[in-house]
């Protein structure tokens, strides 16, 4: 093995200072924030604070953003087994022409969309007034928990999707056709053949989705005003209201601790898999 | 479907009393019309599942669309009490805010590009073609700021920009959307390096050119196409950020995102979903071009 080069170290440099200012040194800071109390010595009382206000936004954001991936998983699951599976041509070819839209639209304009669609008087419920399938008076407003995760949803599917499309494509034919042939049901061959070999790709995909999730804050800033909400927004709120950095970075630490959990079991679950293999 | 009908009863038709010499012809044919019957329903089952699923998908584009042209719309009424594009003619007033803002936003994502492709191309080809120690941690490193709660990190960001008086700024606010664009810009141009032949800059070498000249008369034109997707995806994200913004750019930077956020907040919803249709238009039109960017052989190493 020949030794490092210099020059390549040189060309990273740049980049790797720029990550090194602009995201190490931040982190740093919050952690230093998150765990000194005022005198300067080390204590664990902003997180104490953080859970005696925000304990019950923590379980909400956990809530949310578990169920949201959950959900996408299933979503992208369904939609990708079909483009694989289906024997039906316009079915897949339409599909394929739709499913992709979300993924380039910003969060932002996602929300905004969401807070007119699910709105007790949007577009959803007119809808289904029109149709005759709910009565006026029966309509309700789904900004709340709900609102969330559904953008959410809304917004994850296409990505996770379009990793899982691409990696069943990828699946070797003759064990979907063996599979087939031995008279086994398309959901069978999806659930027994196909899914196991692109666990892998649900897996990244899904842990991608949940720290995004967990990342946003226009989300729930625009389509749940409302209290419980998710730890973004109390972020935003100990900040801009109280300058309160300590508890707000005491809940950034939470929030790394939840994201962190999610990374170890996916990275548990590839060491796992480098044994086994 | 009415010609189908007078089969139908065939199937009911107990199979016992069936003289054996027509049962098989007989049974064919109805399993026929049932494979039919649930060819139909099927299909029926696929038109009513996809319309549910382009209605959940775009049910939410079309209310933008019908706010961003309703002049009055209220509680009673389903659709727009009255139509007109008074609010197009508001905020494409060439003295308006939101022009002002697509102009700052335009303009920052541009030189996030700019920013962001200075650092990745050396960085991208030192990652693709020379030895680094702990090549896969370096190229995590890059991926952390993506994959990483980012709020409570731009609330500390803020804090020490502000320190520096960066808040506020158009500099401060270009540095936060290039380091979080660094995933995309770097991991690409290293994979658009990575694909191109080693022999063609060999050549090049041969017959006398320098390793500078090599590199920008050869391998640098041959990584174009994948460069230039990076920078689409960098100018994307720019664009569309909004969280580093609320943070770093308050409150004298306003971008489309903050403008569209405030007008939503405001209940202005006909100027927030105008601005969220401006933020659409590159979001769908990259969409489409993204594959003519983005080479299977390109895709294929990205983040290796």
């Amino acid at each position: 093995m020949a030794r490092p080069s210099f020059f390549g170290l040189l060309l990273i440099a740049p980049a790797w200072a720029m990550i090194g200012g602009l995201f190490l040194y931040p982190l740093g800071f919050s952690l230093i924030a998150a765990f000194t109390e005022p005198g300067g010595g080390l204590s664990l009382m902003h997180f104490q604070k953080a859970y005696e206000l925000y304990s019950t936004d923590i379980l909400f954001t956990i809530f949310i953003v578990i169920v949201s991936t959950l959900l996408t998983g299933l979503f992208a699951i369904v939609i990708a087994g079909i483009l694989t599976l289906s024997e039906t041509p316009w079915l897949v070819t339409a599909l394929r022409n739709l499913y992709r839209w979300p993924l380039f639209i910003p969060f932002i304009v996602a929300a905004q969309c969401m807070r007119t669609f699910l709105a007790k008087n949007g577009l959803m419920n007119n809808s289904f007034v029109a149709l005759g399938l709910m009565e006026p008076l029966q309509t309700t407003s789904l900004l709340d928990w709900r609102g969330i995760i559904i953008t959410f949803v809304w917004k994850q599917v296409p990505f996770v999707t379009l990793m899982l499309a691409g990696a069943m494509a990828s699946v070797d034919r003759a064990t979907i056709e063996a599979g087939r042939n031995l008279g086994a049901s398309r959901l069978r061959v999806l659930i027994e053949l196909v899914l196991p070999q692109v666990a892998q790709t649900l897996l990244v995909g899904l842990v991608l989705s949940f720290v995004t999730m967990l990342s946003v804050l226009s989300v729930p800033m625009m389509v749940a005003g409302s209290q419980p909400t998710m730890l973004t927004v109390d972020m935003a709120f100990r900040i801009n209201s109280y300058g309160d950095y300590a508890t707000a970075n005491a809940l950034g630490v939470i929030s790394y601790v939840i994201a962190g959990t999610v990374a170890w079991i996916y990275l548990r679950h590839n060491i796992k898999r480098e044994v086994q293999a | 479907m009415s010609g189908e009908a007078p089969l139908l009863p065939a199937r009911a038709e107990p199979l016992t009393l069936v003289d054996p010499a027509s049962d098989v012809p007989r049974r064919s044919a109805s399993s026929g019309t049932r494979a039919r019957f649930w060819s139909l329903g099927s299909t029926g089952l696929k038109i009513v599942g996809l319309a549910i699923f382009a209605f959940l998908l775009f049910g939410p584009l079309a209310n933008l669309a019908l706010w961003s042209v309703a002049e009055r719309w209220y509680t009673p009424f389903k659709l727009p009490v009255s139509y007109g594009m008074r609010y197009w003619e508001v905020v494409f007033r060439p003295t308006g805010d939101a022009m002002a803002s697509l102009a700052t936003s335009i303009s920052i994502a541009c030189l996030t590009v700019l920013v962001a492709l200075t650092v990745s191309v050396p960085a991208g080809y030192a990652l693709a073609r020379l030895r680094l120690p702990w090549r896969t941690a370096l190229m995590i490193l890059f991926l952390l700021p993506q994959a990483f709660p980012s709020v409570a990190i731009y609330i500390n960001v803020a804090r020490v920009f502000y320190s520096l008086g960066l808040t506020g700024t158009i500099t401060g606010v270009v540095l936060v959307h290039a380091a979080h664009g660094l995933v995309y810009s770097v991991w690409i141009a290293a994979a658009a390096f990575a694909a191109i032949d080693r022999d063609l800059e060999l050549a090049a070498r041969n017959i006398g050119a320098s390793p500078l000249r090599t590199f920008f008369t050869v391998t640098l034109p041959l990584a174009a196409p994948g460069i230039m997707a990076s920078a689409i995806f960098v100018f994307l994200e720019s664009l569309d950020e909004f969280t580093g913004t609320f943070f770093v750019g308050v409150p004298q930077v306003t971008t489309l995102p903050l403008l569209l956020y405030n007008a939503s907040m405001g209940g202005n919803y006909q100027i927030a979903s105008i601005t969220a249709l401006i933020l659409l238009v590159p979001s769908v039109l990259f969409m489409i071009v993204i594959e003519r960017f983005l080479k299977a052989d390109v895709l294929s190493k990205v983040g290796q």
